[in-house]
C-alpha cells in the first residue's frame, strides 16, 4: 500500500515538502542542541523538565484518545465508526512517533539511550512508559495497516488481529495512566502529588485527541474524494463534549481540596499558575485563555444547535484543543516545579531554539501523519470507485 | 540493607508477572553486579558503615564566613564548575536560609538568630531514596551502607532523578563543565555535559579512610560517622540534642540532621 504515498498531486507534494524543510530546520536546531548541550533551552536546575516533555505528555493524550472511535466501534459494534477508526489509529501513531521524538531531544546523552532496555528498572515508570509506548506504537502500526490493507482487499481482517484490537484498548488508557504516573509518585511536588491525575489526564485526552480527529475528519472531506460521514463527526462531537466537561469537573475538584484544606505546599503551584507567586505570573494569561477556551468548548458542544453547525464545530474543536493543549503543554509541567521543593520562584520560558525543536518534531509528526492519512484516503477512494 | 533487598525481590517478583521469569533474574543479577563494580577502589583502611549520617551544628555555623570554607573545600576536590549563568548552576552543597532550608517548618515568629542563619543543605543520603526508585538506568543507586551513588557513564540524562528528589539536590551538567573549573583535582573525576551530579558524601574520600571534605573543613561543626552504630559520635550528638530533619515527613528517611 505504500506505494499509495507518492502517487500525488502537486499540493500534496508541495506540503510533504515543506514539512520536510521545516523538520531539517529543527534538526539543524538539534545538531546545535547536540553540540552545547540542553544549555541551549530555558530549563534549569529548578524547571528540569521543560517545553519537551510538556509537549510529550500532551501527545501521549492524544494518541490515547483515538482509542476512542475504536472501543465504540469493536466494543459496541457502533457500525458508523467503522470508516473512520483508521483515522484514529493512523493518528495515535504518528502521535506517538512524536512522543517518542520528545523523549529523545529531551534527553541530555541521547547516544546512551539504550541503557534503558540494558539496565531494565522495573521501580522506574520511566521505563515502563517506555514500554507501553512502544507497545501501543506497535499495535496501532499491526492493526490498522492490516486493516486497512483487508478493506482494500474487500475482505475481512484476519482472526489473528481481533485480540490486538482487544488489548488496543485498556493500552490506549495505560499508555496516559502510566504518563501520569510519572509525576503522580513523586513526593515533594505537591502540583502533581494527586490521585486526580492520571483521570485528569485522560479526560484532557479524550476531548483533545478526538477534536484533533473531527478537525482531520472536516479536512479530509474538503480536499478529498472521501467522507468521513455527518453522523461519525457528530457522535465524535459528542464523546468531546462530555469528556471536556469531566476534564474541567477534575480540575474543579482539584481546585476544591487544595483550596478548601489550604496546604501551601500544593496550592502555591496553583496560585503561581492563575494568580502568580512573589510577584512571577508570566503563565497567568495562558491558564486563563486555556480555561476561556475550554468553557468556550463546553458551552458550544454540550448545546446541540451549536454542535450540530459544523462551521461552530470546528470553532469549538479548536478551542477544545488549543485550551488543553495549554493546560497540558504549557503549565502542567512548569507548574510542578516553580515554586521549587525549596520554595524558590525561578520562572521557566522556553528559547528560541527550543521552540524551533519542538516545531520540527511537530513537522515530522504531520509528515507521517500526511503520508498514512494520505494512504488511507487513497484506499478509501479507491474502494468506493 | 536487609529491607532494601527484599524489597526489591517482591518488585521484581511483581514485574515477573509482565516480563517472564528469566529476564527479571537477570534484572537481579545486573543490579548485583552493578553494587560490586561500584565499589572505589577499597583500600583496607576503608571506612565502612551501616549508614552513614552526617549531624550539622548549626551553632556553631553563623556566618557565611563560617560556611563558605566548608562549600569550597567540596566545590574544589569534586571538580564543581563556576558557572555565571545560574540556570546551569552545579552545586553539592550550599546555604539556604530557613525558610528555604526547610519549608513548611518556618514559623511567622521566628528566632531572630534562626532566621538569617546560613543552613548547609546537600544531598540528604535518603535512607528511601526516590530519586533511585525513578532513576531509568540505575545510574542513581543506593550502596550497601546507605550513600546513594551516581554512575556518571550510565546517566542517560533525563532528568526524572531530579524531579523525584524533594530537596532539589541535584544538578544537570547543561553544558560541558570542564571548561569552568578553576583549578582541576586530577583525583577526582570531571563530569561531561548531559548527566546529572550531586553530593556523594565523599565516597572517594571514605574508600582511602578520610571523612568526607566538608566534615574536615567545618572545624568540628559538622560530624560524620555511623548511624547504625549505637555508640558512634552521631549517634551521640542526636541522643544529646534536639534535631530536626528536612521534610522527614515524606518518608525518604534523610541522613543528614541539624542541631538548631
Ligand atoms: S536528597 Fe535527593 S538526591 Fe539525595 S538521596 Fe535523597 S532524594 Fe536522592
Ligand atoms: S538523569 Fe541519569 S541519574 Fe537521573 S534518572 Fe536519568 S539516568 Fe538516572
Ligand atoms: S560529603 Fe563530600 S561530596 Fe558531600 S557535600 Fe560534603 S564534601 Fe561535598
Amino acid at each position: 500500500m505504500l506505494e499509495l504515498a507518492i502517487k500525488g498531486s502537486k499540493k500534496y507534494w508541495g506540503w510533504v515538502v515543506a514539512l520536510l524543510i521545516i523538520a531539517g530546520i529543527g534538526f539543524g536546531f538539534y545538531l546545535k542542541q547536540l553540540g552545547f548541550g540542553l544549555g541551549i533551552t530555558g530549563m534549569s536546575r529548578d524547571v528540569s523538565w521543560g517545553f519537551y516533555i510538556a509537549q510529550f505528555t500532551f501527545l501521549v493524550g492524544v494518541a490515547a484518545g483515538g482509542v476512542m472511535v475504536v472501543l465504540p466501534y469493536y466494543l459496541h459494534d457502533y457500525k458508523a465508526f467503522g470508516r473512520i477508526t483508521i483515522l484514529g489509529e493512523f493518528l495515535a501513531i504518528a502521535a506517538i512517533t512524536m512522543c517518542l521524538l520528545f523523549i529523545l531531544v529531551d534527553l541530555g546523552q541521547p547516544m546512551r539511550m539504550l541503557n534503558v532496555i540494558l539496565y531494565p528498572t522495573p521501580t522506574s515508570v520511566l521505563f515502563w512508559d517506555m514500554i507501553v509506548l512502544n507497545g501501543y506504537l506497535f499495535l496501532n502500526i499491526i492493526i490498522g495497516w492490516n486493516v486497512l490493507e483487508a478493506e482494500r482487499n474487500d475482505v475481512h481482517y484476519q482472526k489473528w488481529l481481533k485480540p490486538l484490537i482487544y488489548i488496543s484498548i485498556p493500552w490506549a488508557v495505560g499508555i496516559h495512566t502510566v504518563t501520569a504516573f510519572l509525576y503522580c509518585g513523586l513526593p515533594g511536588r505537591g502540583f502533581w502529588l494527586t490521585a486526580i491525575l492520571a483521570p485528569r489526564f485522560l479526560a484532557s485526552a479524550f476531548a483533545a485527541g478526538p477534536a484533533l480527529l473531527i478537525l482531520l475528519c472536516l479536512f479530509v472531506r474538503k480536499v478529498t474524494k472521501f467522507d468521513p460521514g455527518k453522523e461519525q463527526i457528530q457522535s465524535l462531537a459528542k464523546i468531546v463534549a462530555y469528556a471536556i466537561c469531566v476534564n474541567v469537573f477534575f480540575f474543579l475538584c482539584e481546585v476544591f481540596v487544595v483550596f478548601y484544606s489550604k496546604i501551601p505546599e500544593h496550592m502555591d503551584h496553583i496560585k503561581y499558575l492563575f494568580m502568580g507567586l512573589h510577584g512571577h505570573g508570566s503563565l497567568v494569561p495562558f491558564m486563563w485563555t486555556s480555561m476561556i477556551l475550554m468553557f468556550i468548548g463546553i458551552i458550544l458542544l454540550v448545546n446541540p444547535a451549536t454542535r450540530k453547525n459544523e462551521t461552530v464545530l470546528a470553532v469549538a474543536c479548536v478551542a477544545v484543543f488549543i485550551g488543553t493543549w495549554i493546560d497540558k503543554g504549557l503549565g502542567m509541567i512548569s507548574g510542578g516545579f516553580v515554586p521549587s521543593p525549596l520554595h524558590h520562584v525561578n520562572e521557566y520560558a522556553p528559547t528560541f531554539p527550543e521552540i524551533g525543536i519542538t516545531i520540527g518534531v511537530y513537522a515530522v509528526g504531520a509528515l507521517v501523519l500526511t503520508v498514512l492519512y494520505k494512504i488511507v484516503v487513497s484506499v478509501k477512494e479507491e474502494v468506493s470507485a | 540493607m536487609e529491607s532494601s533487598r527484599r524489597k526489591f525481590i517482591k518488585i521484581a517478583g511483581i514485574s515477573a508477572l509482565g516480563l517472564g521469569v528469566k529476564p527479571v533474574f537477570n534484572v537481579f543479577a545486573s543490579s548485583e553486579e552493578h553494587g560490586r563494580k561500584s565499589e572505589i577502589k577499597k583500600s583496607k583502611d576503608a571506612l565502612t558503615a551501616e549508614q552513614w549520617g552526617m549531624v550539622i551544628d548549626t551553632r556553631k555555623l553563623t556566618t557565611a564566613e563560617d560556611v563558605e570554607p566548608i562549600i569550597n573545600a567540596c566545590n574544589k576536590i569534586h571538580n564543581i564548575p563556576d558557572h555565571q549563568n545560574k540556570n546551569h548552576e552545579i552545586k553539592w552543597i550550599w546555604e539556604e536560609e530557613y525558610e528555604h532550608a526547610f519549608p513548611g517548618k518556618e514559623n511567622k515568629y521566628l528566632n531572630e538568630r534562626i532566621e538569617h542563619l546560613p543552613f548547609l543543605v546537600l544531598c540528604n543520603q535518603c535512607e528511601d531514596p526516590p530519586c533511585c526508585r525513578a532513576c531509568p538506568t540505575k545510574a542513581t543507586f543506593q550502596r550497601e551502607d546507605g550513600i546513594v551513588m551516581m554512575d556518571f557513564h550510565r546517566c542517560i540524562g533525563c532528568r526524572f532523578c531530579m524531579a523525584a528528589c524533594p530537596y532539589g539536590s541535584r544538578s544537570f551538567n547543561f553544558r560541558d563543565p570542564r571548561p569552568f573549573i578553576k583549578e582541576k583535582n586530577n583525583e577526582f573525576p570531571t563530569r561531561m555535559k548531559g548527566v546529572v551530579e550531586k553530593c556523594n558524601f565523599c565516597a572517594e574520600r571514605l574508600a582511602v579512610g578520610k571523612k568526607p571534605a566538608c566534615v574536615e573543613a567545618s572545624n568540628g561543626a559538622i560530624a560524620f560517622g555511623d548511624l547504625g552504630d549505637p555508640g558512634s559520635e552521631v549517634r551521640e550528638l542526636l541522643r544529646e540534642n534536639y534535631t530536626i530533619r528536612r521534610k522527614q515527613g515524606l518518608g525518604t528517611g534523610p541522613s543528614v540532621y541539624y542541631i538548631v
